[in-house]
């Protein structure tokens, strides 16, 4: 019988080794999975590689696990927001490494680790200083840039609804980089609000189908980083 | 001395340009205003590139759904008709050519087309790029919406981008408060002056060389 629940987030999170490259979805707050990340800030691994769109917000979340030490490296699409001021600070002091990619390419390179294709040509960057160094092939007289594909040790999801075999829905734009993420990690763990029964929810509805999910975690009243932030909540 | 048009008034004349039932793209700033200026019988449908087709007006602040939002990390709501989708088919809206307008503020614009919106460049600054050249390399038709000139009085349209570019030779037309200019295989060309604005003031605010209205 297959049953991919995790008692625990801490459970859910403690085999991410020290160095890992390790996925989080999430577009700013809308679908960022605050309690696997607050887990992972318990566990304690160090030097990881994150890939995310943005870098956190206030002092919770992905910001509070990049300010307490545990991030060398950030690979992303918009480090700076209006809220984001851990990551900053650290990349001005020379702390921290940034990979900037678009966010086209941040997410179809996720996507072609998924699906087994090592790298694809794209239009985006050509002409600019993102492009630099980088092998550009033309195609029907237009120049385009090559892309490596993006895989990850772990991806941290947040969804809406899981059942043990990993099925997945989201819930509106919470669904941003997640589903590629799951693809693209060699191991998936997911936190949903509400864990169902195999076959509750319908075939046609699934977005994320489970074979791309390896681990799911209740936690049936999640907090929102949005919501954090207008209390000034800090972690831990 | 007349300033041209308003923020508002440049939207409402950039909206005139799309065609009914087209897919657009708004980025942040002025080329929000573009959806309180839909012409009498037409209709856009809006695309935000963390994910939705459909976007409606910001909801009242008792109906936000912590769960919508745009691109600009604003709350939305949503349109009858509306659907929710990942970031790979959400670009590939983009650089697949389905998306038919994109309307963008930016910080320069060349006479070739070239933009650069995304990054003064300055050595201390942290480079964010998110979708921008996504955008530009994807989008049929790229419209910039922008101040003539920057608010200390320098062009914002010029021969060559000083700022790191953001895609080149992509943008067609400009709206700004001073006029609408076309960028033509000639440069800039005037298509229409701002009520009380003449050519020869569009010319003085301008980095680089601009045509008169045929």
């Amino acid at each position: 019988m297959i049953n991919k629940k995790s008692p625990s987030v801490a459970a859910a999170v403690e085999d991410v080794f020290d160095g890992a490259v390790v996925m989080v979805g999430g577009f700013g707050a809308s679908g960022s999975p605050i309690e696997l990340i607050h887990a992972l800030i318990d566990q304690g691994a160090k030097d990881l590689t994150l890939i995310n769109n943005n870098t956190g917000n206030g002092e919770v979340g992905l910001a509070a696990l990049i300010a307490n030490g545990q991030v060398s490296k950030m690979i992303c699409s918009f480090p700076r927001s209006s809220q984001s001021r851990v990551f900053p600070k650290l990349y001005r002091e020379g702390k921290i490494e940034l990979e900037l990619v678009p966010q086209g390419t941040l997410a179809e390179r996720i996507r072609a680790a998924g699906a087994g294709i090592p790298a694809f040509y794209t239009p985006t960057t050509v002409g600019t200083v993102l492009a630099e160094g980088k092998e550009q092939r033309e195609f029907n007289g237009r120049s385009y840039v090559m892309e490596p594909w993006l895989e990850a040790d772990f991806a941290l999801v947040k969804c809406e609804v899981a059942d043990p075999l990993g099925n997945l829905t989201y819930n509106k734009t919470a669904r941003n980089f997640s589903p590629l993420m799951c693809m693209a990690a060699t191991t998936t763990i997911v936190q949903t609000k509400h864990l169902v029964a195999a076959g509750d929810i319908d075939p046609e509805h699934v977005i994320t189908p489970g074979i791309f999910v390896n681990r799911v975690v209740e936690v049936a009243d999640p907090v929102h980083e949005d919501t954090l932030i207008a209390e000034g909540a800090s972690y831990p | 001395m007349s300033t041209g048009w308003t923020r508002e008034q440049m939207a409402a004349r950039a909206a005139l340009d799309i065609p009914d039932g087209s897919y657009v793209n708004l980025g942040i700033g002025i080329p929000e205003l573009v959806t309180q200026f839909v012409p009498e019988g037409r209709e856009f449908i809006y695309h935000t590139e963390n994910g939705l087709l459909g976007m409606g007006p910001p909801p009242a602040e008792d109906e936000r759904d912590l769960d919508l939002m745009n691109a600009g990390k604003k709350y939305v709501t949503t349109v009858p008709g509306a659907s929710y989708f990942h970031h790979a088919d959400s670009f590939s809206m983009i650089r697949g050519g389905h998306i038919d307008v994109c309307v963008l503020g930016t910080m320069q614009v060349a006479a070739n087309g070239d933009i650069a919106n995304w990054s003064t460049g300055a050595p201390d600054a942290i480079p964010a790029v998110g979708g921008a050249m996504d955008l530009v390399q994807g989008v049929r038709n790229i419209y910039v919406i922008t101040q003539h000139t920057t608010k200390t009085g320098e062009p914002k349209l010029v021969e060559k981008c000083s700022y790191p570019l953001t895609g080149p030779g992509v943008v067609s037309r400009i709206y700004t408060n001073l006029a609408v200019i076309d960028v033509t295989p000639d440069g800039f060309q005037v298509v229409e002056l701002a009520p009380g604005i003449t050519f020869e003031e569009v010319e003085k605010s301008t980095g680089a060389t601009i045509l008169p209205a045929k």
